[in-house]
């Protein structure tokens, strides 16, 4: 029973063939066999959001998915999220903003503003706090993280913003 | 929290998904969003030795008005069901309860068919069903049944579903253009489960009385409620501040709820009066009154 299945992922564009047991979960995939320990890993119960990444462009917890079901899929990490060494308008703003302080949720709420700023480009701010509600931070206080997704949605908007 | 070993299906259609839990019968489980489940099996919560994933069956995906029923398919997302224009206009009760489950991320994930089988008894999707009257399609290799919701989730975590079925639909009766209704509910942080949750839809005769109300209540039992006492009692009544509050007190102490140290029963009470008075006044403004 449960022996390791080879399954071909597509991450960030690029794909990998790979030999995991069923049960192992996405977000263990990604940091183990695959090196992208930009995605963190909380309370492996898809309460604390870090683990978020993208798959086929929506969010989703890493750690209530099993690689094994993603064969098929496009899955995008915080990994893919910069361009070299140019952040995105939202890890520009979060960065200017003092959004993030030790950094463990910034990855997920990153990934959860990329997908939800391309859903809804001019949320209200009761909108990013909606949202927001998904990921949990022990450092900033969140003030600082809604002020930075308003000014990334106003940069990419084409606004002044960053 | 990694979950114990399991051996993993991905069936192309629903008959090759019946035919695997018929094989595999108690030892198998589907699996959706799991956004329940996933918890559940990283905490060893539950254990089963062959995971049938529903993933690929997109033809449960749907949203389909049926001449006033409006089906919705087992794997129907809920960040679809409280988007889709459709559903927003014609079950305005479902999209709004709907918009309300846990986090954006949860709801691209977690679906319809999915939260009715978990049946969490704060859950906002089964307290929907139940009130509105709907019907929870069934299916296994031998056939098809429907059941009604409020006979489907039978107590805390439990459904009348066999180990070889899934739910493939929800058919939910279309809502009335001069209901109005409105879902309200308290949790202590925003997205928990709710403590408690409020669905109500009414109809005013040309009198501007009111003809017609369902009031459902979740988190107050095993179960989600009906309020049947409640809901004639409105019957006649204008839709005013004084018939909230009477309705609310009404509503309060027609529950039994749970004496729990953190939620006393006395708290859960005055939460059933508060929501119920709010989403009350809510559905009246939304039925047209305007005072
Ligand atoms: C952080 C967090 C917060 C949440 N907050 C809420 C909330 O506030 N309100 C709320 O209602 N829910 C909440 N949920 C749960 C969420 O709504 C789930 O999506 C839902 O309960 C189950 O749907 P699923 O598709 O994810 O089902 P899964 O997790 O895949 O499965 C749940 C159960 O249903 C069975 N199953 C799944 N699909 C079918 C089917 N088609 N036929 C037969 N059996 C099936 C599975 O075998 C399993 O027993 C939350 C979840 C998380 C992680
Ligand atoms: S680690 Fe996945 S949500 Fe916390
Ligand atoms: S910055 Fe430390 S948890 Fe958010």
């Amino acid at each position: 029973m449960s022996t390791p299945v080879p399954i071909s992922l597509v991450v960030n564009g690029e794909a990998h063939d790979l030999v995991v047991p069923p049960r192992k979960l996405l977000s263990d995939v990604l940091r183990e066999d695959l090196n992208l320990t930009g995605t963190h890993v909380g309370c492996e119960h898809g309460v604390c959001g870090a683990c978020t990444i993208l798959i086929d462009g929506r969010p989703a917890r890493a750690c209530l998915t099993y690689a094994v079901q993603l064969e098929g899929h496009e899955l995008t990490t915080i990994e893919a999220v910069a361009e070299g060494d140019t952040l995105s308008p939202l890890q520009q703003a979060l960065h200017e903003e003092h959004g993030l302080q030790c950094g463990f949720c910034t990855a997920g709420i990153v990934m959860t503003f990329e997908a939800y700023l391309r859903e809804n480009p001019a949320p209200s701010e009761a909108e990013v706090r909606d949202v927001l509600s998904g990921n949990l931070c022990r450092c900033t206080g969140y003030q600082n993280i809604v002020t930075a997704v308003l000014k990334a949605a106003e940069a990419m908007r084409g606004g002044r913003g960053a | 929290m990694k979950p114990a070993p399991f051996t993993y299906h991905r069936p192309a259609s629903v008959r090759e998904a019946l035919e695997l839990l018929a094989r595999y019968g108690a030892d198998a489980k589907p699996v959706s969003g799991g956004q329940s489940l996933g918890p559940m099996l990283n905490m060893r919560l539950a254990r089963p030795a062959h995971l049938v994933d529903l993933n690929d069956l997109l033809e449960l995906d749907y949203v389909r008005n049926t001449g006033g029923v409006i089906e919705i398919g087992g794997l129907t997302r809920h960040h679809r069901v409280a988007s889709a224009p459709e559903i927003g206009r014609d079950l305005p009760l479902l999209a709004e309860a709907a918009a309300t489950i846990g986090h954006y991320a949860i709801r691209q994930r977690g679906t319809l068919g999915g939260s009715l089988v978990h049946a969490d008894p704060a859950a906002q999707l089964p307290l929907v069903a139940v009130t509105l009257g709907a019907e929870v399609v069934l299916r296994s290799a031998k056939g098809e049944r429907s059941v009604p919701a409020d006979e489907f989730v039978q107590s805390i975590m439990t459904v009348d579903l066999a180990d070889d079925e899934i739910v493939t639909a929800v058919r939910f009766p279309q809502q009335l253009a001069d209901e109005g209704s409105a879902f309200d509910l308290f949790s202590r942080r925003h997205g928990d489960f709710a403590i408690v949750s409020v669905a109500l839809t009414l109809r005013l005769d040309p009198a501007g009385a009111i003809c017609a109300l369902r009031l459902g209540l979740g988190g107050v039992g095993p179960v989600p409620q009906r309020q049947t006492g409640v809901e004639q009692e409105a019957i006649g009544c204008l839709p005013d501040a004084e018939t909230a509050a009477r309705l609310a007190r009404a509503a309060a102490a027609a529950i039994t709820p749970e004496d729990h140290p953190q939620v006393p029963a006395a708290y859960r009470r005055e939460l059933v009066e508060t929501l119920t008075a709010r989403a009350f006044l809510r559905a009246a403004k939304r039925a047209g009154v305007t005072a």
